[in-house]
């Protein structure tokens, strides 16, 4: 699904991924953890060009990222991506929200993308809410309206970047949950995170990221239970 | 001198003022119309990144913000025809003056408008997807507007305040003829008084309408 060679991202002349090497398989689900600053959300946006790729290969679904011939936006199409602060859109209501893609980008008639959007609100939990605006929402709330949204283009394969982060303790759960129960469907997910708890119970695997590169890749037990890497044991023992 | 007015006399003059009052309103609103079309061209000019597009953006803005409005409408009336060897009509130059004038004031608007929209909205919108126009077209755009009442209210009424300085270019307006009357009949204090309660009265009935597109706006 992603194959990721000597990635390399520069913001000026800072580096910030200095050769990143990863493969991700068809319904693998990865957590991505590491100290701040570490580059974890930077790789997560170069998946889906949302910072453009110094060098390197980027494949995402068979499409070469860091290729100017390649449709950006129909590769976005296929990568759906939640952030830390929701990004909602404030001037429309939760199905609005959600039916907006489908409708401009797949061409759905509104009746389909609605039909489309009430099934995804029901999913998450938020059927009630169709006609509520984003502000009149709970944090958590607000996420998972954030998920359906980028569920409802069907993507393949989806981003997280820490999307708990700015929750308030008790709304935490309710979004793991969801995350949850899609990576038990079979979604693709990279999903950086602080949940180190969700990282152990969900992920195929765990990537610790620092310094711009990966310094550790493994099972979550290989990963919690008996890490390689020194940095690795640092960080775990500061967050553990 | 107290209550030595003659305010019953003002209604004579009523059809001279209404004269005055349409050629203000006539140029406000067409001349506020043109500024709201340079206003949006050259507010995404000055967010682009075309150099090109940018550079001629803030060229116009600058020169605008730049130099009074009694100067642009003197040197439109009088020194453009010296040069093109084209005479425009006093009210015509006068639409062209406030639309030129306002135009830079709402370009800056739509600027900082676009602007102060998160640009997490930006990403969401490109991340589902949609393309650059259609980002802005459905997300920026909408909740971009919205902030712009407010400072285009603000600049709604100075330019339709800044249409008193046509008289200068001879513009038959609510201050020209204001002034008409009032150096022909010795009645100032009545008739610049009443002068003014006409530009209060539109710059009123403006704020009052913004108010209610924006409470009719303001739904979430
Ligand atoms: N748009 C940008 N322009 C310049 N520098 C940036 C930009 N985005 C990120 N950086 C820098 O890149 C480095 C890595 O940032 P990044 O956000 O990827 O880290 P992170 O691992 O996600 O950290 P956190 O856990 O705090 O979210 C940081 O030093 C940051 O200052
Ligand atoms: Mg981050």
């Amino acid at each position: 699904m992603i194959t990721v060679k000597d990635l390399h991202k520069k913001f000026g002349d800072n580096e910030v991924l200095k050769g990143i090497n990863c493969e991700i398989k068809p319904s693998e689900v990865v957590c991505v953890i590491g100290p701040s600053g570490s580059g974890k959300s930077t790789f997560l946006r170069c998946l889906n060009v949302l910072e453009t790729i110094t060098s390197g290969e980027v494949i995402v679904d068979g499409f070469n990222l860091n290729d100017k011939k390649t449709n950006i936006n129909k590769v976005r199409t296929e990568v759906g991506m939640v952030f830390q602060q929701f990004n909602l859109f404030p001037h429309k209501t939760v199905i609005q929200n959600v039916m907006l893609a489908p409708e401009k980008v797949r061409k759905i008639s509104s009746q389909e993308a609605r039909e489309r959007g009430m099934k995804l609100l029901e999913k998450v939990g938020l059927l009630e809410k169709a006609d509520q605006y984003p502000s009149q929402l709970s944090g958590g709330q607000q996420q998972r309206v954030a998920i359906a949204r980028a569920l409802a283009m069907e993507p393949k394969l989806m981003l997280f970047d820490e999307p708990t982060s700015a929750l308030d303790p008790e709304l935490v759960g309710e979004v793991l949950e969801v995350m949850k129960q899609l990576a038990l469907e079979g979604m693709t997910m990279v999903v950086v995170t602080h949940e180190m708890g969700f990282a152990r119970e969900v992920a195929d695997r765990v990537l610790f990221m620092d310094q711009g590169v990966i310094m550790e890749a493994d099972t979550p037990e290989n990963i919690f239970s008996n890490p390689q890497n020194e940095r690795t044991k640092a960080f775990l023992n500061k967050v553990l | 001198m107290i209550g030595q007015f003659n305010w019953a006399g003002v209604l004579e003059f009523l059809p001279e003022l209404g004269t005055g009052l349409y050629y203000t309103l006539l140029i406000s609103i067409i001349g506020l119309l043109i500024g709201f079309i340079l206003g949006a061209i050259f507010g995404l000019g000055r967010i682009s990144r075309n150099k090109f597009y940018y550079g001629i953006s803030s060229f116009y803005i600058e020169v605008i913000r730049g130099t009074p409005v009694l100067v642009q409408a003197i040197w439109i009336f009088f020194a453009l025809p010296l040069i093109t060897g084209y005479n425009m009509e006093s009210v015509t130059a006068g639409i062209v003056v406030i639309g030129i004038n306002s135009g830079a004031y709402i370009a800056e608007v739509v600027r900082g408008s676009v602007q102060s929209i998160d640009k997490g909205q930006v990403e969401a919108g490109r991340s589902l997807g949609l393309t650059h126009h259609q980002t802005m077209r459905y997300i920026v755009w909408p909740q971009a507007f919205k902030r712009m009442i407010p400072p285009l209210g603000n600049q709604f009424i100075i330019s339709i305040k800044d249409t008193s300085l046509l008289s200068v270019i001879l513009v038959p307006e609510l201050m020209f003829q204001g002034r008409l009357i009032a150096s022909n009949y010795f009645n100032a204090v009545e008739i610049y008084t009443t002068v003014a309660v006409f530009y209060l009265a539109i710059t009123l009935t403006l704020s009052y309408v913004l108010r209610y597109i924006e409470r009719r706006l303001d739904v979430q």
